[in-house]
């Protein structure tokens, strides 16, 4: 089984664990053993951390350590260790792209490894829908441990913070994948940390359920493409790390962004024809792309892709518009 | 590290294709529509069915180049050399320059494996070669997303190529067999020829800066046709008089027994078109 298998495995009974629905997941697939996670140099200052759950990105400096997403809870000691060797500086910021506990398992444990220079876990920053997401309603059961939720949030569109040597820029997506996403930019380095409102590995997960939408979806790829800038021949430049999946650049995040808007405009004129649902997943408007995104099993399939557009489109009141 | 390689057949030159090989589709470029040939997936004939010319227009897509299974077969000169270590004399890399667009393609000769699957893709992908007698064969991975064929039948990410260079005098034949499991339902295999030039091959040279070519088109748009509307749909068949089936290729249409079942179908309708009855 390779990484991209395994990922898409377990960051489904996490998001599903998350949801409710961690039962039915686990019946269906072996448990499987936390995996070895590797690195990879990706430009300047940037790393990539791969195992089990979504991508991790390390920023390294004289300053310390600056951490985006930590990955599935099991797997944070071996988290730890793999920064542990690429630096043994302090853990001092940790960044969540979206709330998502294949993206937030690890908070706990890394923040508690780290420090702020003041003292105290290193801080967890994210956009304040991740706080809200994570800690629940008033009346309601918390879907992380206290512990695990952002110390520190914001909630306008943008957020900076300069930490060894670059500037780190935080853009808020609204209503993307769900309604918390932040798209990381380390702009001396020239690396983007997309979270899942980009990923090579599937159709995108719109969830609804928590805020997400197609065309916030949508507008949060174009963003990408607007800060990215790519080098000789439209290749290289600035690169991006998805939320599951390969290292990507412009030309990559472009076609994804392509397909996106050309399905979304498949099922657009279908919801204008009065198709229903049904009818629509019949007429198969991702048939181009599905030996590559779809699937039939696990949490992001090709029909609940399809059907997120189809609602949304459907109902569009409330939802955010073409950017 | 490999073993020393001696008196392997030398590859090293300027070479330019001859095209005697489907010069329309290398030169001019296919038509809207025409998949003859081509053993591709019903997915890959929807997006290509799908594509807008004016795709190419959208300012991150104006400088984007060839793949590497792409441009041997299209217009192309290339110079290659070699990379050897200065102490053993080993060649290390064989080296590309393609003329087109200003590629360089790197094919490695000492048997270094191939990136991780979370690696970066690129226009040329990441090439490891070996001699097999005289014959040179590259394996190519990590390529990234482009076409198939020069009119919208893409080729997608999950790519690898296997190719054969072979010289015989001043002339080397190239072979290539292109696997994609998105759009490619059995491997495309294609080849050319080259001739070795005297004299320095010219050089297209590709500063490219794109630039809003639509300005009233919302930044967000991409141009595509719906299933079943592009205007120019059978277009190419009525042209030609090809039965629309063998028009939409796949890997049935590929084999010498299709030429018994090609016999047989229907003539192709006029289409609706604007290129009806050119």
């Amino acid at each position: 089984m390779n990484v991209t298998m395994r990922t898409r495995l377990l960051a489904a009974a996490a998001i599903a664990g998350s949801m409710g629905l961690a039962s039915r997941v686990y019946t269906q697939q072996q448990p499987l053993p936390a995996s070895e996670i590797s690195s990879f140099h990706v430009q300047g200052s940037v790393y990539l951390l791969v195992g089990d759950g979504g991508n991790i990105a390390v920023q390294l400096g004289d300053e310390g350590v600056l951490v985006v997403d930590t990955g599935l809870a099991p797997n944070a000691d071996k988290l730890i260790a793999a920064i542990r060797k690429l630096s043994d500086k302090p853990i001092r910021w940790i960044l969540n792209t979206h709330f998502h506990p294949d993206h937030t398992g690890g908070n706990e444990a890394l923040s508690k490894a780290g420090s702020k220079t003041n003292g105290g876990p290193a801080e967890v920053l994210a956009h304040e829908s991740v706080l809200t997401r994570m800690s629940g309603p008033t009346g309601r059961q918390s879907s992380a441990a206290a512990a695990a939720w952002p110390t520190d949030t914001y909630s306008t569109e943008e957020k900076d913070i300069y930490f060894n040597g670059e500037a780190v820029m935080l853009y808020h997506e609204p209503n993307a994948h769900t309604d918390g996403d932040s798209i990381i930019f380390f702009r001396k380095s020239d690396v983007v940390a997309a979270g899942d409102t980009f990923v090579t590995t599937s159709y995108p997960f719109i969830d609804q359920a928590n805020g997400g939408s197609i065309q916030g979806e949508l507008n949060a790829l174009n963003r990408i493409l607007d800060i990215t800038v790519p080098a000789h021949e439209q290749e290289g430049g600035t690169f991006v790390i998805p939320g599951h999946g390969r290292i990507c650049d412009e030309a990559d995040v472009l076609e994804y962004r392509d397909m996106v808007t050309i399905v979304r405009d498949r099922v657009a004129d279908m919801v204008k024809r009065k198709l229903t649902l049904d009818q629509v997943k019949a007429a198969k408007p991702t048939l181009d792309y599905d030996l590559h995104y779809g699937s039939t099993t696990g949490f992001v399939t090709t029909a609940g892709f399809i059907e997120a557009v189809y609602k949304d489109l459907s109902n569009p009141q409330g939802k955010p518009r073409v950017r | 590290m490999a073993s020393p390689a001696f008196a392997q057949v030398n590859l090293v030159g300027e070479w330019s294709p001859r095209y005697h090989e489907d010069q329309p589709d290398r030169i001019p470029g296919p038509e809207l529509g025409d998949y003859t040939g081509l053993p591709i997936t019903d997915g890959a004939r929807l997006a290509a069915d799908s594509w807008d010319a004016s795709r190419l227009t959208l300012r991150e897509h104006q400088c984007k180049v060839h793949n590497g299974p792409y441009i041997l077969h299209g217009p192309i000169q290339f110079r290659l050399w070699e990379e050897k270590d200065l102490r053993t004399q080993q060649v290390v890399a064989l080296q590309m320059y393609l003329n087109t667009y200003e590629q360089e393609r790197t094919i490695w000769m000492d048997g270094r494996p191939h990136p991780p699957e979370w690696a970066p893709h690129t226009w040329q992908g990441f090439s490891t070669g070996k001699w097999d007698g005289d014959i040179l064969t590259v394996t190519t991975t990590h390529i990234k997303q482009e076409w198939i064929r020069r009119n919208g039948v893409p080729n997608s990410e999950k790519s690898s190529m296997i190719e054969h260079f072979s010289r015989h005098g001043n002339i080397m034949s190239h072979l290539e067999i292109w696997t994609d499991p998105v759009y490619l339902a059995e491997p495309l295999i294609r080849s050319e020829d080259f001739v070795l030039n005297e004299r320095t091959g010219g050089n297209w040279l590709w500063p490219c800066e794109y630039v809003d070519e639509i300005p009233d088109r919302p930044h967000s748009a991409v141009p595509n046709y719906l299933p079943g509307q592009s205007p120019f749909a059978g277009d190419f068949a009525y042209r030609y008089g090809i039965p629309v089936d063998a028009a939409k290729g796949g890997p049935e249409t590929t084999y010498p027994e299709y030429q018994a079942k090609l016999r047989t179908l229907p003539k192709p309708a006029k289409p609706a078109g604007p290129a009806a009855g050119k």
